[in-house]
């Protein structure tokens, strides 16, 4: 009441100021550590898969003096152009690469020698001669693909210094390669292959495009199904549906279904789609349905929030105007909420992205090589092409991986900047 | 020009009321008078003092009991509003002032737990029957919400919405022409008249009060409700407001609820006192304010309470 109690008050607000900012400071401390911690093991997993991932972007060639003898390619005097389809073009290479090393004659370092070059060279070669049949009988110099172990010893990743036993690249192809580099006959570049083809048996014709086509036909079909009838789903349950024991079931079974082991969809996907609705196996269209039955929880679950969080004095201004329940909805309700329901989206896609379990129960595991012309090709995904190269015992293969891991990453870069794009657009509205 | 003196000659005697309120409020002394008003037991179940009901109602309202949940907001109250008149709606706050406007646009069926009994009629029909349509109802009887809620568009779009969906303009010209006057007569357009695209809730408070009256009269409702527009805004929106709803009053029908006696007592042809869910009193502003015949009307109008 007087100016004493006053000047006590202000006494005592001031001792536990002291206490509080104290707290405030270590609870700062605190969050600021947290973030560093997760930054920094991102920046390790980042920093490995892109050390490990970089080499496989490049990739050797050897200049190999090839001579289209006639007689090598087994041609006939006057031959047709199908027969040039069907010449031997490996023994062509064979033939070249021992006038280079005349003095290899023992058949096993005959065949080391052959295996400096990749069996992808084979085909460049006819492509070449089917394209330009005069250069038959003719002798050019020619840049041909290494063979992955080749092109793995050229970029330093064989340590001369292991047992030859525990090597691949042997030391007598060690000399020669040493050799084709001071020759300056071996030159490194960037690799299209790896973005061009599909898997391949050899490490150095094995590509990530058909696995990126197939995760991009499966996204498609799980964002078509799921997020139309997601955001449907979660209008209907916020805006129209009336609370009672059913919707309240509803519900539940929504929250419990987004909590479901995902390959428990994909055995409901075996059971139901390819069993009984013989769908096509190891097909993006399967793929893209299951996973959407996957996502769907997570895009009602997190819409729902969004429209919930849309303040009710929104739908009283558009009502009070007039406006019917629909148009309050799509033109006021909508567009607030748009933003909540994207993210919530990219959550579940970038979810279905990066699901491997329920797409090895339908089949989307097999061998893939052809790049999927559309959604009922046989296809596979990014995840589970990583998954198959990880498990081989190629070394080529380890790069391989890290890089399919990278084209991952850059592909749900992508799809969030795509959804941060959209959302910006939403929100100056 | 007559007039123009008339309202001035106006706020001058309202500055006596203001004075008046505030020597009556210290006078009155330590609160006692507002519990013991509120557990007055007289307060409930008593018929409403005055004239209700009018010759030319537009709306009239019999009977009405509103719910939220178990709690009743408002027992048994039954009102007319004429045509062309302005009704004030005074009471102490939580009395259910907006509750009962609300009631007439049909706004409580958003509330899930909002349950309506009585009859509420316009220009004869019932409001409340099933097959009546809110949309058309809610286009003839226009709302100004006691908080200011702008769309999060632009300040432009705020205003042409309505004649939009209602299909009001034909043209692009005739919506700017539609908007520019509905802002005009809310006296907000020459403070945006540069800034037409920029967001609404970018608005002062007071600026945004102003712009969902524009909203509002831009669909030219036949009748105005109008929850403590005035509420947020400084003496000179105010009284342009209060300008407005006089034009208004000439073709359109209004119901304001005020905390401003004054302003009730400045802008209304009928006042109608509500008191912790009861109609207590109505009758004509002026002698509502000058002989009010119940006794909690009296104490509140006087400022012992409130
Ligand atoms: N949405 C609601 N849910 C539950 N109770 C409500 C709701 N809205 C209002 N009420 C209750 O109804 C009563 C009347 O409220 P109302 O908003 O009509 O008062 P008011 O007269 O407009 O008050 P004020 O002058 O403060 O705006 C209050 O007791 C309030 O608690
Ligand atoms: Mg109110």
């Amino acid at each position: 009441m007087n100016s004493n109690e006053d000047y006590r008050t202000t006494a005592l607000i001031q001792a536990s100021l002291r206490k509080r900012y104290a707290r405030e400071r270590r609870f700062r401390l605190y969050g600021m550590l947290a973030v560093l911690a997760g930054f920094v093991f991102l920046f390790l997993l980042l920093a490995d898969i892109i050390i490990k991932g970089t080499p496989a972007f490049t990739q050797h060639y050897i200049k190999v003096t090839v001579d289209f003898d006639r007689d090598s390619l087994g041609l006939p005097q006057n031959f047709t152009s199908e027969d040039l389809a069907r010449a031997d073009y490996g023994a062509v290479i064979k033939r070249s690469l021992r006038e280079m090393f005349p003095d290899v004659s023992i058949r096993a370092e005959k065949r080391r020698l052959y295996r400096l070059i990749s069996i992808g060279a084979e085909y460049s070669l006819r492509d070449m001669v089917v394209a330009d049949p005069a250069l038959v009988g003719k002798k050019r110099n020619i840049w041909l693909l290494a063979h992955s172990e080749a092109s793995s010893y050229l970029k330093g990743q064989v340590a001369a210094a292991t047992e030859e036993a525990e090597r691949k690249v042997k030391d007598v192809q060690m000399r020669w390669l040493n050799a084709l580099r001071e020759e300056g006959r071996t030159e490194l570049r960037f690799n299209t292959t790896f973005f061009l083809a599909g898997d391949s048996r050899e490490p150095e014709l094995a590509g990530i495009k058909a696995a990126l086509v197939g995760s991009l036909y499966t996204l498609l079909v799980t964002f078509c199904l799921a997020f139309p009838i997601g955001v449907m789903a979660a209008i209907y349950l916020e805006e129209f549906a009336p609370r009672n024991r059913l919707t309240d079931l509803i519900e539940i079974n929504i929250n419990n279904l987004a909590a479901v082991p995902s390959i428990v969809f994909g055995l409901l996907g075996l059971a139901v789609f390819i069993n009984f609705f013989e769908l096509p196996r190891s097909a993006p269209l399967v793929g893209g349905i299951v996973l959407a039955l996957m996502t769907l929880p997570t895009i009602i679950i997190t819409s729902r929030a969004a429209i919930q969080a849309v303040p009710p004095s929104i739908h009283e201004a558009a009502l009070g105007v007039g406006a019917s329940k629909l148009q309050t909805i799509l033109h006021h309700v909508l567009p607030v909420a748009m933003p909540g329901i994207l993210t919530g989206s990219i959550i579940g896609m970038a979810q279905a992205l990066g699901e491997t379990a329920p797409l090895l129960m339908i089949g989307m595991v097999a061998f893939i090589m052809e790049v999927p012309a559309g959604v009922t090709d046989p296809a596979t995904v990014l995840p589970v092409q990583i998954f198959l190269w990880a498990d081989s015992p190629e070394r080529g293969f380890t790069e391989k991986t890290s890089a399919a891991i990278m084209v991952l990453m850059a592909f749900l870069i992508m799809m969030n900047a795509a959804a941060v794009y959209l959302r910006r657009r939403f929100e100056r509205k | 020009m007559a007039s123009r003196m008339e309202n001035s000659e106006r706020m001058g005697a309202d500055k006596n009321v203001t004075n008046r309120t505030v020597t009556d409020a210290h006078s009155a002394g330590s609160g006692g008078s507002l519990e013991s008003l509120h557990l007055n037991p007289d307060a409930r179940g008593q018929e409403t003092i005055g004239s209700p009901f009018v010759k030319r109602a537009k709306m009239s309202a019999r009977d009405v009991n509103v719910f939220y949940g178990e709690k009743q907001a408002i027992s048994n109250i039954s009102l007319d509003i004429a045509q062309n008149e302005i009704l004030a709606m005074i009471g102490p706050s939580g009395c259910g002032k907006s509750t009962f406007l609300r009631t007439l646009n049909r706004m409580n069926d958003i509330i899930p737990a909002c349950r309506v009994e009585g009859k509420i009629t316009l220009d004869g029909e019932d409001i409340y029957q099933k097959e009546r349509d809110t949309v058309l109802l809610r286009a003839r009887v226009g709302m100004v919400f006691q908080k200011p809620n702008p769309f999060p568009k632009s300040i432009y779009e705020n205003v042409a919405y309505g004649p939009k969906i209602h299909g009001l303009a034909q043209n692009k010209a005739t919506m700017d022409e539609i908007v520019e006057s509905s802002l005009r007569r809310a006296s907000l357009f020459d403070e945006v008249k540069d800034q037409l695209d920029k967001p609404g809730t970018g608005l002062s408070g007071g600026q945004q009060q102003r712009l969902c009256i524009a909203r509002a009269i831009a669909v030219s409702p036949e009748i105005i409700l109008m929850d403590e527009p005035c509420s947020a805004l400084d003496p000179i929106a105010t009284a342009r407001i209060e300008e407005l709803m006089n034009e208004l009053k000439e073709n359109y029908t209004i119901a304001i609820v005020t905390h401003s006696m004054q302003q009730a007592a400045r802008v209304s042809q009928r006042t109608a006192y509500f008191h912790l869910g009861e109609l207590i009193e109505v009758g004509e502003t002026k002698e509502i304010f000058t002989l009010p015949q119940h006794q909690l009307t009296e104490n509140y109008i006087t400022g012992r309470f409130g």
